[in-house]
C-alpha cells in the first residue's frame, strides 16, 4: 500500500501570552491511499490542529510531515500554497465560501490559482464537480440562496475540483441538522468509493461510524487507532429516513 | 505570480460583487478630493478677487496734492493754496527717472447733455498716461493721445455708467455730447470697473484731455492734483523724493521753507494687499490641510471597517492555494482602481460645483492644477495604503489564522 500521509513526531505549540499551549505532543500517523479516516476527540484534544497541519493551513512547531512522499515541513510559503492548491481539498465546518459569489465561481476558485493549468477548462471542471455532489441545478446561486447542506456540498465540490490526493474535512457536519449531515456523509462515502482518500474530524460518534478507520485523540496524543470492519452506509440510512417520513 | 490580466479581472469582479463597499470606499475619496478642491478653489478665488480690486486702484501710484494754506492761524484746508501747473507735470515727466507715468488731474463737474438725455457727473481732465496709472481698459474706441492734449482737442472718453445713461444701447463712439455748452466728440468708452472701496461708482466719469478741461472748460491755470506711478513697487519712495525735489525747485521753495504740496502714496494699501494675500494663503493652507485630513480619515475608516470581511476572504483564497503575492497584487489593483476612479469622479464633481458657484452665486472659485494634483495624490495614496494594508497583513498570516480572524 502507498502512504499518502506520513507524520513523524509532529508537535504544535501555541504561545498565548505567557502560557504555552501544547496542542500536539508528537503525532505519528500514516494514512494509506483510499482510506476513510475519522479523527475523534473532545474539544481541545488537538484534532483540528492536526487536521490544519495535514491540510497545510498551518505549520508544525517540530516534526516531519510527508505528503505523497514530499517533505512538506521543509517547503517555502509559496510551495506550501501550491501544495494546498494541487494536493489538498479542504472542507470547513463554517463552509468558508466567498459571499456574493455563485456556487460555480466558488468551485472554480482553486483552479484560478493553479499555475500549472493542468485543468484545461476550469468552468467545465467546476460544473462536473458540482454535478458529482448533486448540485447541477444550483450552480448560479450565491451562498445565501443555498441551504447549509447545499453550501457544504459546494465546499466539497470546491475541494474536489483540483483533483487532490486527499480530501480533508474539519467538522463538516457541525453546522448541519442530522438529515443533512447524513446526506453530506453519503457524498463523502461515494467519493471514497471512487478512490479518494478522506480524513474527517468530528466529535460525533454518529458521524465517525461512516468512516473505515477511527483515531481517537486526547491532550495532543493519539489514544486509539482502530479500523472499522464494516462501515455504516449513509445511503442506506438515508433510505430508512425517507421511509420513516 | 499569476497573469496580471487575470488578477485585474479578479479585482474588477470583486469590486462589482461588493458594490456597496466599493461605493463607500470611492465615496470617501470622492468627497475628500472634491471638498479639498472646492474649498481651496473658493479661497483662491477670493484671493484673486481681492488682488484684482486692489490693483484696479492703480499701479504703484503716487498722488501730489496742493498743500493747505494758513492765514492768521486758520487752516483753509487742502488745496486752498494751489500753485501746481501743467509745467510742473512736464518737469516731472522730463526729469524724474523713477516715475513711469505721470498725469495732471483737472477736476470739473457738470451736466453732460447728449442724445436727448442729460446726466450730472464728474468731468476730469487727464493726460493719456492716466489710463495706465489707474489701469483703465477700453471697451470700445480709444483713449485720447498726446496730440489731443497738445491741441486742446474737444474729445472725451466715457465711463460705462455715463455711456449707459446718455446713450443707452446706442454706440456712443463718434457722437457728440455737451459739457457746460462745450461740445465734445466721444472717442472711447471705458470697461466697467464697478464700485471702489468706498462704494463710489468708478464708472460714473467723463475723461477729457487735461488741457481742454483746464483752459477751455475751467479757464484756470492750476491743476487739482498730479497722479504718477513709480517704475516698481520698491521705487515708490525714490520716485516720491524725485517729485518733491522737482516741485520744490519749480516752486522756488527755499531750504527750510514748507512745501506747498503734499505727496501721498499707496504704500499703505499695497502693504495691506500683501498682508491680506499672506493671511489668505495661510488660511487656504489650513483649509486644505483640514479637508485632506478629514477626507483621509473617512477613507481610512471605510477601509478598516472592511478588514474583518477581507481577512476572511484572504483566508479562503489562501486555503485553496493562493500565494501571498497573488493576494497582494489583487488587493493592490482593487485599491488602485477604486482610488483612481474615486479621485477622477471627485475632480469632475469639484469642477461641476465650481461651475455652479461661479455662474449662479457671487462666490468666485478658482481651481489651480496644484491643489487638484495634491488632493488626488493624497486621497489616492490613503485609499491605496488602507486598501493594501489589511491585505498585506493578512497575506502574511497562516491561512488558518486569516480564516479565524475576527
Amino acid at each position: 500500500m502507498n502512504a499518502v500521509i506520513t507524520t513523524s513526531r509532529i508537535t504544535k505549540t501555541y504561545q498565548i501570552g505567557e502560557i504555552q499551549v501544547h496542542a500536539l505532543r508528537g503525532i505519528d500517523l500514516s494514512v494509506q491511499s483510499g482510506e476513510f479516516l475519522a479523527i475523534m476527540g473532545a474539544s481541545g484534544s488537538g484534532k483540528s490542529t492536526l487536521m490544519n497541519l495535514i491540510g497545510c493551513l498551518d505549520v508544525p512547531t517540530s516534526g516531519r510531515y510527508y505528503l505523497d512522499n514530499i517533505d512538506v515541513s521543509s517547503l517555502t510559503k509559496n510551495e506550501y500554497a501550491d501544495i494546498r492548491n494541487k494536493k489538498i481539498g479542504f472542507v470547513f465546518q463554517g463552509f468558508n465560501l466567498l459571499s456574493r459569489t455563485t456556487a460555480l465561481e466558488n468551485v472554480e476558485l482553486p483552479l484560478f490559482y493553479d499555475r500549472s493549468r493542468r485543468i484545461k477548462n476550469p468552468k467545465q471542471a467546476a460544473r462536473e464537480a458540482l454535478e458529482r455532489v448533486g448540485l447541477s441545478d444550483r450552480m448560479d446561486h450565491v451562498p445565501n440562496q443555498l441551504s447549509g447542506g447545499q453550501q457544504q456540498r459546494v465546499a466539497i465540490a470546491r475541494a474536489l475540483v483540483n483533483q487532490p490526493s486527499i480530501l480533508l474535512a474539519d467538522e463538516p457536519t457541525g453546522n448541519l441538522d442530522s438529515r443533512t449531515s447524513v446526506e453530506v456523509m453519503s457524498v463523502f462515502q461515494e467519493l471514497n468509493e471512487q478512490g479518494i482518500t478522506i480524513l474527517i474530524v468530528t466529535h460525533e460518534d454518529d458521524i465517525s461510524r461512516y468512516a473505515k478507520r477511527i483515531i481517537k485523540m486526547r491532550d495532543g496524543h493519539i489514544l486509539d487507532d482502530s479500523p472499522i470492519k464494516k462501515a455504516t452506509s449513509a445511503r442506506q440510512i438515508l433510505e430508512i429516513m425517507k421511509e420513516e417520513d | 505570480m499569476l497573469q496580471l490580466s487575470n488578477l485585474l479581472k479578479a479585482s474588477f469582479t470583486s469590486i462589482m460583487k461588493n458594490r456597496m463597499r466599493s461605493l463607500l470606499t470611492s465615496l470617501g475619496i470622492i468627497i475628500g478630493v472634491s471638498a479639498v478642491i472646492v474649498m481651496v478653489g473658493i479661497g483662491s478665488g477670493s484671493q484673486k478677487r481681492i488682488a484684482k480690486e486692489i490693483s484696479s486702484l492703480g499701479n504703484n501710484m503716487i498722488i501730489v496734492f496742493p498743500a493747505f494754506s494758513m492765514r492768521g492761524g486758520v487752516s483753509r484746508g487742502a488745496g486752498s493754496f494751489n500753485r501746481m501747473t501743467m509745467e510742473d507735470v512736464e518737469a516731472i515727466r522730463e526729469e524724474a527717472t523713477q516715475v513711469q507715468y505721470v498725469s495732471a488731474v483737472v477736476m470739473s463737474a457738470g451736466q453732460v447733455v447728449g442724445n436727448g438725455n442729460n446726466w450730472s457727473t464728474s468731468v476730469q481732465g487727464v493726460d493719456p498716461e492716466y489710463q495706465h496709472i489707474r489701469v483703465w481698459e477700453i471697451s470700445s474706441g480709444e483713449f485720447f493721445s498726446d496730440r489731443d492734449v497738445r491741441t486742446l482737442k474737444k474729445v472725451a472718453v466715457l465711463g460705462k455708467t455715463v455711456a449707459d445713461k446718455i446713450f443707452g444701447s446706442m454706440d456712443p463712439i463718434g457722437q457728440k455730447i455737451r459739457i457746460r455748452n462745450t461740445p465734445f466728440k466721444i472717442i472711447g468708452v471705458l470697461k466697467e470697473k464697478g464700485q471702489d472701496a468706498r462704494g463710489q461708482d468708478q464708472d460714473d466719469i467723463v475723461y477729457a484731455p487735461s488741457t481742454t478741461v483746464l483752459y477751455r472748460l475751467k479757464g484756470d491755470r492750476y491743476v487739482n492734483s498730479i497722479n504718477a506711478s513709480a517704475v516698481t513697487l520698491e521705487s515708490i519712495g525714490k520716485a516720491q523724493e524725485e517729485i518733491m525735489t522737482i516741485l520744490r525747485r519749480e516752486h522756488k521753495i527755499e531750504p527750510g521753507q514748507n512745501d506747498d504740496f503734499n505727496v501721498a502714496n499707496q504704500t499703505a494699501i499695497t502693504e495691506m494687499a500683501s498682508e491680506t494675500s499672506r493671511i489668505m494663503t495661510m488660511l487656504l493652507g489650513a483649509v486644505a490641510a483640514v479637508s485632506l485630513v478629514v477626507g483621509g480619515i473617512g477613507i481610512m475608516n471605510i477601509m478598516l471597517v472592511s478588514v474583518t470581511e477581507r481577512t476572511r476572504e484572504i483566508g479562503i483564497r489562501m486555503s485553496v492555494g493562493a500565494r501571498g503575492q497573488d493576494i497582494l497584487t489583487q488587493f493592490l489593483l482593487e485599491a488602485v482602481v477604486l482610488s483612481v476612479t474615486g479621485g477622477i469622479i471627485g475632480i469632475l464633481l469639484s469642477f461641476g460645483i465650481a461651475l455652479i458657484l461661479n455662474n449662479w452665486t457671487t462666490v468666485n472659485t478658482s481651481i489651480g492644477s496644484g491643489i487638484v494634483a495634491l488632493s488626488f495624490t493624497f486621497s489616492a495614496a490613503i485609499g491605496i495604503f488602507f486598501g493594501f494594508y489589511p491585505a498585506r497583513r493578512a497575506a502574511a498570516l497562516n491561512p488558518i489564522d486569516a480564516l479565524r480572524y475576527e
